[in-house]
């Protein structure tokens, strides 16, 4: 008996129809993706997107070339040369991040002790040339510059669980 | 039309010559552009089945996608192997593109409106439609790559196998119609069920066929769920692994004119091709060849369907299918369809 149910299954094609219907169901629902380069999720404030150099409001840099973030960084993407400024305040002459090495872990931002090094809430920020991801200290301070209102109102709005 | 180039003041021959020449430009230049929509066509259903999007960026609704794709293969260089047989290996692609377009020479776009009324079209149409798997072949043999080889050799094994079952289906239809003609078939369907309806589908001995005749033609154009030609998990890109520029678009606009093709001739030989569905006086107010890319269209979606349903076949499956179950259906079909005309006396 089952198997002449099985034989009538198999030739009215019955899983067949089933699985089409199911899929016709699907296709008259609303779509589940976002229309993305137009509409943007949200991001968390802890998102660890681009990196960033930032500064103090009077203009001085914040890395004091402590280069906690080049020992902790487990990709090994991070380099840092410093010397003492004339002032004799110590800083960074070179502070490269690889960013084809980066592993966007967030240890850097976790070890800087001033705030200077943080991930951002960047993620556009492909290139069309290898070289372009070689991120130098112009760079992050430019990419500072540039996200230091987005950057410091996440991480006011991430301090209290901090 | 030559007729009309006549009037121009020409000469028999010189205006059937114009005529032919402005008939297959007629059909091949929209058939290219169809083939562009009809990708974007096909990437937007699969989308929505998928839940999402598809292509929305390139001119309105993404409509020009397709074409930003061809600019970008036409711009870039065309790479020959340099262990491949390079006569064969750029011939190859230009067999499967024409010959996907050799065979729209027979198909009834409305009521008389055909490149060439030959009496055995469905016959020539079986016939161009097994020359498709050369291109295939050659493209795998020259390529001289492991992973085209299989590829080649797969698509000849499907191919062949669907063409027998396909090849029975035909004879049915052929039977009941009493013409090998194209055009005369989709004349055949008119109110063939209760005298109203336009279709051989609804007839219930050729239903089965007609569903039979649908899964042949995915397995025939190598489309999902049949696709082992191109099964990338298995074979990388199949035979077009070592194509690249023209030549893999060449590939690519053959593959879906071989796809619409299949769909014309659902369309034709099932579902009264250019015939309104009902045979009913007010429908024929628009034109037939609304009608029939109205079923194309129809038909397409189908295959669309199809393939964002249902997995991809195991080989011995696809064998088993057309060998074992269809080869022996068919067969039995044809005795069945040619009994009954018999017993009824269609042939007295």
């Amino acid at each position: 008996m089952t198997s002449i149910a099985h034989l009538i299954k198999t030739f009215t094609l019955w899983e067949f129809v089933k699985a089409h219907w199911l899929t016709l169901q699907y296709f008259f629902k609303p779509k589940a993706t976002i229309n993305y380069p137009f509409e943007k999720n949200p991001l968390s404030p802890r998102f660890r997107g681009e990196h960033a150099l930032r500064r103090y409001p009077n203009g001085e840099e914040r890395c004091i070339a402590c280069k906690l973030c080049e020992a902790v960084c487990p990709a090994l993407a991070i380099t840092i040369e410093s010397e003492p400024r004339e002032d004799g305040s110590r800083r960074t002459t070179r502070y490269d991040i690889d960013m084809t090495k980066c592993i966007y872990c967030g240890f850097c931002q976790e070890a800087c002790p001033v705030d200077a090094i943080v991930e951002g809430p960047n993620l556009e920020f492909a290139t069309e040339t290898r070289e372009e991801l070689f991120y130098d200290k112009a760079k992050l301070l430019d990419n500072g510059a540039k996200w230091e209102r987005a950057i410091a109102a996440n991480l006011a709005a991430d301090a209290p669980y901090r | 039309m030559t007729s009309f180039f006549q009037t121009l003041g020409m000469s028999y021959e010189a205006a059937w010559f114009t005529a032919t020449i402005a008939g297959i430009l007629l059909i091949a230049l929209p058939l290219m552009l169809a083939v562009a929509l009809i990708i974007y066509a096909e990437r937007k259903l699969w989308a929505a089945f998928a839940l999402r999007r598809g292509p929305n960026v390139v001119g309105p609704f993404g409509v020009l996608q397709s074409f930003a794709d061809g600019l970008k293969v036409f711009l870039q260089e065309t790479i020959i192997p340099s262990a491949s047989n390079r006569g064969l290996f750029l011939i190859a692609p230009i067999i499967t593109f024409t010959v996907a377009l050799m065979a729209w020479a027979v198909i009834p776009f409305a009521d008389g409106v055909v490149l060439s009324n030959i009496n055995v079209g469905l016959l020539y149409i079986l016939a161009i439609s097994s020359l498709g798997v050369y291109g295939v072949v050659i493209a795998g043999w020259a390529s001289n790559s492991k992973y085209p080889f299989y590829s080649a050799m797969r698509a000849a094994a499907q191919m062949i196998s669907y063409e027998v079952s396909i090849g029975f289906i035909l004879i049915c239809i052929v039977l009941w119609a009493g013409t090998f003609n194209v055009g005369g078939i989709v004349e055949g369907q008119r109110g063939h069920i209760f005298g109203f309806i336009n279709a051989y589908a609804f007839n219930p001995l050729l239903f089965p066929i007609a569903i039979m005749f649908l899964i042949s033609s995915m397995a025939e154009t190598a489309r999902a769920p049949f696709d082992l030609t191109e099964a990338e998990s298995e074979l990388v890109a199949g035979y077009q692994t070592e194509y690249s520029s023209m030549a893999f678009a060449l590939f690519w606009l053959g593959e879906y004119a071989n796809v619409l093709l299949m769909c014309a001739l659902n369309a034709i030989l099932f579902w009264g091709g250019y015939l309104p569905p009902v045979d009913w006086a007010p429908l024929y107010a628009v034109p037939g060849i609304i009608w029939f890319l109205a079923k194309i269209l129809l038909m397409f979606f189908v295959f669309a369907w199809v393939k964002a349903t249902v997995p991809r076949y195991r080989y011995d499956q696809l064998m088993r299918l057309g060998w074992k179950i269809f080869l022996p259906i068919s067969l039995f079909w044809v005795f069945l369809v040619s009994g009954y005309l018999m017993f009824t006396g269609h042939f007295a």
